[in-house]
């Protein structure tokens, strides 16, 4: 699999470790509802057989994390960001 | 129904120009109703459906499968069966599998050719020992049996792996003699054949395709081969868990990997037992057929592909190479992938679920096969009994939420780190 | 004489000695040791995997099922070698295998006397009864038969190498099609990377005689390559076979670089394995002869009809005389004319067509070759072959022979296009299977797509090529396509002949036959996954090539399914068997993974120190010194010298992060549990940080150099985890975070002194106005300044081994004369160098949790730290680590033990009991952590986890250790054995 940086260009995956479904976001500490919302983010997935964004870090390369917008079934690269920009 | 087995069997056959077999199991079609129902024909789902026809004596049961028996990670993984886990949630679990192992092919009437030759876990530094020594100790206070060994007790029995120009000195290895390999499409087939004489119904090429619900309640499936009801339905779809689960909103605590096996040319015997690399994820057994068979780490990112990339194939082969440089013009012959639950901790669920009539066992990680008699077994009871057995009583689907995890490998909430 | 005089592509100015089975023989260059074998007149070459079957040559390519042996001896051994796809050298040694005694009297094929009972499955129907006995004695007689070829015994004495290329278009295969596309492509400019398997390019070219633009073919092959190797951005790898295709454009191939020589050439490896990167490919990998089932297939002799020509007229030579042709199908028939006109007499063509075209039953004619129209060959004869037997039109012949040349057809060569799950799609009008859908960028040309004239080959290759080279933005021309024959091909699709004496092989190297076939059909073993599983159809080392289709057409015609329906199993990679040792390249043994000294290695090792793995890092383990019995004995004086006066240690694998910017206190108060926002400039705090899920992930001390800058250690173990982590948090969860990071653990040298005399040692090499006293410098402070005259330096009064002790920092190429210098400044007080077992058991004098106690299963609190945690902010873990699991107080926590009987000697990994409850795992209360023989307490200590533990401080139980025969009480005690109240420590 290669993967397009946006800063290193295409690169070959084994440059870059995975961590998994972008889409969970920490939940605020301080909500009512904070132990449920915080086992929810960490445990549980979507898993989806399709189209999934997902966090990817370049530590073979500008130690930038990415967002991969990667198909489960072909493995086909459908898009490429900055962790920064793409979710701020 | 099919006839029984023997060396007599055989005999007359030969004579008879093989014209006396029967199919090993019947082609069967759904019926509209069972008492319950399983999803998925691999291995596990099989032995669900025997042990709830043996154990049980619940018959009217059907295993629905989207292909042809066997055709999952039932048939694709590396063959190897042990009980050699360190947690309590986890120990008594894989001994009994390794129990009903010894027992297999005498309780089936099949050769699945379990053949008990030792896994031998190499380790390479102090503190793996003593972590092998903690899980060692756990095996025997689970009454399984492991022996901690040094070098030259490894040397002993292994003396083709490196000893002398290795980059991570073998020092010594976690032995368990009981643990071995088996011939893993013969356990698919034989819990076919012995679940139909004691009249499962084993469904193929058919695919779910959406669930009937009834006040809340699963009470169906339906099909490619038309809508199915029962009381009870059973998911054992390792691999494919979540998109079933999807159908149901039911959100689950596993991500799907890809997984690469790999089997050489044939050669005359050179590795007795299994054995496990302490520095790098491989193992490696070989078949009876004179194959190495060998595997290692899952890729690392989410795929139902069913297939790998050269990153894992170089890492398997380097840490082939680095135990045993003798091998390096041994040809890999083929290498495949399958699908991998891999949940949160490392170790599996079986479990009711929220949804009442759905019954759960999925998230076997790469641990599967060796668990197939025991997840069967555990699954079947908790089916028939609506209540986990004490056996699979960790195996929780909402630990998470209240924090029993079952880690052994200690990497937290990645399954691509377990 | 089995060479013909004249002809063929070798080069008979230069002969080759070679030796099979230890017999001497002669070849040439250009031959193959299969076709040399041929030329001598060798046709017995192997054994059978099942049956140890006698079996000779079936094919000229490397979709050889029979012709394995073992190439080379001693460490280089190489079993199960295609005799096929050796190029023969001077000196070459092969041997076949899977034989005792000999090749020619093999006692094991009297196994195939029992054939009738060993049909497909006959494995799992027996063995069973008495259970003991299969591991025993029916399982290794079996382990024994089977196999193949035998592995070398040592470690194999050639260098591998792995590669990366890239290049606009692939074109995988040289022949017909695959030298169009790479013309085509390379005209217009793009990168092309050639490969072919073979050492010659042109493929079928070179064993067929035919014409292109009215000259021989092989003056079109020679014109082709002569104008890629002119073109600057056209690479051409012959010997290079494409072995998987990979996602992105990655294809994995295999170079055998020195396997054409008696050993690689100096600085050269044997193979290289290459990573090439496409972004367009063509596969021209043509097609294979297809065997047709009947009995007596597998007799030494009978090989495809394609074979018979290659040898013919490639390689001049034919195993004996003459030759009988059976076929379904017209390309058969121009094998037999090129053979005939190489000088193979042609006995017969039988042809199970009741009526061949006219066209070749008048070509037949003009070469008077007999012709058996409506003919089936229903026996063979002889250990070798000696004769056929044939069918046809209700009458029965046997006909001498000593070579049957068989084809039922082709099959395209289309395993790569299955890589990506792309199913074969079958085609009745060629009787085959062709390539389905693709892997993404992939495209096929010629016979590899079912096309098999030559002219569609030559048009084919020319059309995917310019088309792959259009699609990227060149300009590529698919015309003038060369000019060249353009017969229809003509096949009436045929299988097996069902009514035919004795085993019927459907796949030669695994003996599966016609029967074992049936046997599937009648146990329900239809799928063709299941047959393939039951009957080990397709799962020899040519992964089915010669076998696949006849297996499943003839499960098609005993389901009465058609073959559409059926479908076919796919190919997997590799395409060919590629040796571990290429995959592995230099990763092998010592090298297996990178070594990563620390910045005082070879200091170290100038002062006879033991080093020890810790990670990539090789580290200090200890110093021993003449006279010292063991280890043990130098630990205890490296442990007593420094607490006594002063000893020394290199610290440097710490991970080491640099943090700046306004924010980096709010920052590293979210990712510890403890607090750094109100850390004094100047100040060191220890730190404590969780995973998400609550549980420890790393520890270690964070020092505030200045008001925005932070410099963090982390454990060795965890420097990149906790590196990636940190990014992770600010890339991730809190980009609003004014903060900036960077990993500075090999910039800078660490080396620890430590013991009382520490700070008299330090000021020796401290430059002024660097204050070390206690006041200018006091415990868990750092300072910044210069030492041995001028080497920037970070000090840093911290300790794990519970003595005053100063963490000394200069850049990393300064590590090791700061250590001389220190050694040199510590010699009144007889410093001491120690290695990582004295800091161990120096730490766990002092109760300090390591990494086997901060294994990822355990909590602060399980540690015994959760009074660090800061209850006014949050922090990364926080929130779930107040489950009820984390709060349940019959959790393992950890506290410290000493055995009752002071002899004993204490092991981690032990578990603890309960006194008087028995060794079951309901009773489990914990296991030892860490151990170590306490120098100065004179026994041995320990750390542990257990349940309750802090409440049961000075109860005895059980450590409990079967597997290494212990069993001994210890005393339940606080950890922390020297100094609990950290006394020496502010000295």
């Amino acid at each position: 699999m290669r993967i397009p940086c946006p800063y290193c260009g295409l690169r070959d995956a084994h440059e870059f470790s995975y961590l998994g479904d972008a889409a969970p976001q920490r939940p605020d500490p301080a909500a009512p509802d904070a132990a449920d919302a915080f086992h929810d983010y960490v445990y549980l997935r979507d898993n989806p057989a399709g189209p999934m964004r997902e966090l990817w870090y370049h530590g073979a390369g500008c130690r930038r994390w990415l967002v991969v917008d990667r198909d489960t079934r072909t493995h086909a690269i459908l898009g490429t960001a900055f962790a920064t920009e793409a979710r701020s | 129904m099919s006839s029984r087995y023997s060396v007599f069997s055989l005999i007359a056959n030969a004579f008879s120009g093989q014209k006396g077999w029967t199919p090993a199991w019947r082609d069967a079609a759904p019926r509209p109703d069972y008492d319950v129902l399983v999803i998925g024909g691999g291995g596990h789902g099989l032995a669900t459906a025997y042990y709830l026809a043996k154990v049980h004596g619940i018959r009217n049961v059907a295993v629905l499968e989207k292909g042809t028996i066997g055709s999952g990670n039932a048939g694709r993984n590396t063959t190897i069966i042990r009980s050699n886990y360190l947690l309590p949630g986890n120990q008594p679990f894989y001994e009994w599998s390794m129990k009903l192992w010894e027992g297999l092919e005498q309780d089936l009437n099949y050769n699945a050719m379990v053949s008990q030759r030792g896994v031998l876990n190499l380790f390479h530094s102090d503190a793996q020992r003593d972590a092998f020594a903690r899980r060692g100790n756990s095996m025997r206070l689970s009454g399984a049996d492991s022996e901690l060994i040094d070098r030259d007790q490894v040397r002993a029995l292994a003396p083709f792996l490196n000893f002398d120009h290795a980059r991570f000195p073998i020092q010594g290895g976690l032995l368990q003699k009981r643990g071995g390999t088996a011939r893993h499409d013969a356990v698919v087939w034989g819990y076919a054949r012995a679940a139909d004489r004691l009249g499962v119904d084993i469904v193929q090429n058919c695919e779910v395709t959406g669930f009937i619900r009834e006040n809340g309640a699963v009470v169906g499936v339906e099909t490619t081969r038309g809508p199915v009801r029962a009381r009870k339905i059973g998911l054992a779809v390792a691999g494919s868990t979540s998109r079933l689960t999807r159908l149901l909103d039911l959100r689950l605590p596993i991500e799907s990997h890809v997984l690469t096996a790999f089997v050489s040319e044939g050669l005359k015997p050179v590795v007795p037992g299994v054995v496990t690399f302490g520095m790098g994820h491989f193992y490696v057994s070989q078949s009876d057929k004179g194959g190495l068979v060998f595997g290692g780490d899952i890729d690392g990112y989410n795929s139902y592909a069913q297939r790998g990339n050269l990153p894992v194939v170089e890492d398997v082969c380097e840490a082939a190479m680095a135990l045993m440089p003798q091998l390096g013009r041994l040809r890999v012959l083929r290498s495949w992938a399958g699908l991998m639950d891999m949940s949160m901790d490392g170790s599996p669920i079986i479990d009711r679920t929220p949804i009442p009539g759905l019954y759960l066992n999925c998230g076997w990680n790469y641990g599967g096969f060796k668990a197939t008699p025991a997840s069967g077994w555990c699954f079947a009871w908790t089916l028939a009994q609506d209540a986990p057995h004490a056996l699979n009583a960790a195996y929780r689907l909402d630990r998470s939420r209240t924090g029993h995890m079952i880690d052994e490998k200690g990497v937290g909430a990645q399954p691509n780190l377990h | 004489m089995t060479r013909f005089v004249d002809g063929g592509l070798i080069d008979r100015t230069r002969p080759l000695a070679f030796t099979f089975d230890g017999q001497a023989y002669r070849g040439f260059a250009g031959d193959t040791l299969a076709s040399a074998l041929t030329a001598n007149g060798v046709r017995l070459i192997g054994r059978s995997f099942k049956y140890h079957r006698p079996r000779g040559l079936f094919s000229a390519g490397s979709d050889e099922p029979n012709a394995l042996v073992e190439l080379r001896t001693g460490a280089r051994r190489e079993p199960n070698t295609r005799a096929t796809t050796v190029e023969l050298y001077d000196g070459l040694d092969a041997a076949s295998q899977n034989r005792w005694p000999s090749l020619d009297f093999d006692l094991q094929a009297a196994g195939g006397l029992f054939a009738p009972l060993l049909g497909a499955g006959f494995y799992y129907k027996t063995f069973m009864w008495p259970a003991a006995l299969w591991e025993k004695l029916y399982e290794p007689v079996i382990r024994r038969a089977a196999g193949l070829g035998r592995a070398a015994e040592a470690p194999d004495p050639d260098a591998y190498e792995k590669a990366y290329a890239f290049c606009d278009v692939l074109v995988i295969g040289g022949g017909a099609a695959g030298l169009m596309a790479a013309l085509t492509a390379g005209r217009s400019g793009a990168r092309v990377i050639l490969v072919d398997e073979d050492f010659r390019l042109g493929g079928r070219i070179l064993s067929e005689r035919e014409e292109i633009d009215d000259a021989p073919s092989l003056q079109f092959v020679a014109r082709a390559e002569a104008e890629l190797a002119a073109m600057p951005e056209v690479r051409v790898m012959r010997r290079t076979t494409v072995f998987g295709v990979y996602d992105g454009g990655t294809y994995g191939a295999l170079e055998r670089v020195g396997d054409h020589l008696p050993v690689p050439a100096p600085f050269t490896p044997r193979q290289r394995y290459w990573k090439i990167v496409a972004r367009r490919a063509v596969l021209c990998a043509g097609a294979g002869d297809r065997p047709i089932v009947f009995g007596g297939n597998d007799r030494p002799g009978v090989m495809s009809a394609q074979a018979l020509r290659s040898y013919a007229v490639r390689y001049a030579a034919a195993a004996g005389s003459p030759a009988v042709v059976f076929a379904n199908n017209g390309y058969a028939w121009s094998a037999a004319f090129d053979a005939a006109a190489a000088g193979v007499p042609i006995a017969a063509i039988v042809d199970v067509r009741a009526e061949p075209p006219p066209v070749q039953m008048e070509r037949a004619n003009r070469r008077g070759i007999r012709v058996i129209a409506g003919g089936e060959v229903i026996a063979t004869s002889g250990k070798l072959l000696s004769s056929v037997t044939v069918r046809a039109r209700g009458r029965t012949e046997t006909i001498a022979a000593q070579i049957l040349a068989v084809s039922g057809g082709s099959s395209p060569t289309l395993a790569l296009t299955s890589h990506f799950g792309g199913k074969p799609v079958y085609r009745a009008d060629i009787a085959g299977f062709v390539p389905g859908v693709l892997p993404p960028g992939l495209s096929v040309a010629g016979a590899a797509a079912g096309e098999y004239s030559l002219a569609r080959c030559l048009a084919a290759g020319a059309a995917r090529g310019a088309e792959a080279a259009n699609d990227l933005g060149f300009t590529a021309r698919a015309t003038p396509v060369p000019q060249a024959q353009d017969k229809p091909i003509t096949v009436s699709p045929f299988w097996h002949v069902a009514q035919s004496r004795g085993l019927a092989f459907v796949d030669l190297q695994n003996d599966v036959t016609a029967k074992d076939i049936a046997i599937a059909h009648q146990e329900g073993f239809r799928a063709v996954e299941l047959l393939k599983r039951y009957t080990t159809l397709g799962m020899a080392t040519d992964q089915g090539r010669t076998s696949n289709v006849n297996g499943l057409a003839m499960m098609a015609a005993l389901t009465g399914q058609d073959i559409e329906t059926t479908g076919t199993t796919l190919f997997r990679p590799p395409f060919t068997p590629v040796a571990i040792g290429a995959i592995a390249g230099h990763h092998r043994e010592k090298d297996f993974r990178a070594t990563r000294p620390t910045p005082t290695h070879a200091w170290a090792r100038a002062q006879g120190a033991t080093f020890v793995e810790a990670g990539l890092w090789l580290r200090a383990q200890y110093f021993p010194r003449a006279g010292e019995a063991d280890w043990l004995e130098t630990v205890k004086r490296e442990v007593t010298a420094t607490r006594a006066s002063v000893g020394l240690i290199d610290v440097s694998t710490f991970g080491k992060i640099d943090l700046q910017g306004p924010d980096v206190g709010r920052f590293l108060d979210r990712v510890y549990i403890n607090t750094f926002s109100t850390l004094a400039v100047g100040k060191v705090r220890y730190g404590v940080m969780l995973r998400e899920d609550g549980m420890v992930m790393d520890d270690g001390t964070t020092a505030r150099l200045a008001d925005t800058h932070y410099l963090m250690t982390t454990t060795t173990a965890n420097a990149a985890k906790v590196y990636q982590h940190l990014e992770f948090c600010l890339q991730v969860l809190w980009p609003d975070l004014d903060v900036q990071i960077a990993s500075v653990s090999e910039q800078w040298a660490q080396v620890s002194i430590a013991g009382p005399r520490a700070r008299d040692v330090l000021a020796r090499i401290a430059d002024a106005p660097l204050d070390v006293s206690n006041a200018g410098l006091p415990y868990m402070g750092v300072a910044q300044g210069s030492v041995m005259g001028g080497i920037a330096a970070r000090i840093f009064r911290v300790s794990f081994s519970g003595e005053l002790g100063y963490e000394i920092a200069v850049p990393a190429r300064h590590g090791a004369p700061l250590a001389r210098a220190l050694m040199e400044a510590g010699a009144p007080f007889d410093i001491t160098p120690y290695g990582t077992e004295a800091l161990g058991v120096m730490r766990i004098e002092k109760g300090h949790v390591s990494g086997n106690e901060l294994n990822g299963q355990t909590s602060v609190a399980d540690l015994g730290l959760g009074r660090m945690a800061s209850t006014k902010k949050d922090h990364i873990g926080r929130v779930l680590s107040e489950r009820p699991a984390f709060r349940d107080p019959d959790r393992p926590t950890l506290v410290g033990f000493k055995p009752v009987d002071p002899k004993d000697r204490l092991r981690a990994g032990a578990h603890f009991l309960r006194h008087g409850r028995s060794a079951v795992l309901a009773n489990d209360e914990g296991y030892m952590t860490s151990v170590a023989f306490s120098p100065t307490l004179g026994h041995w200590i320990g750390l542990g986890l257990l349940a309750r533990g802090p409440e049961r401080i000075g109860e005895t139980v059980r450590a409990y250790d079967p597997v290494r025969g212990a069993d001994i009480p210890v005393e339940i005690c606080r950890p922390g054995f020297v100094d609990p109240e950290g006394e020496r420590l502010r000295v």
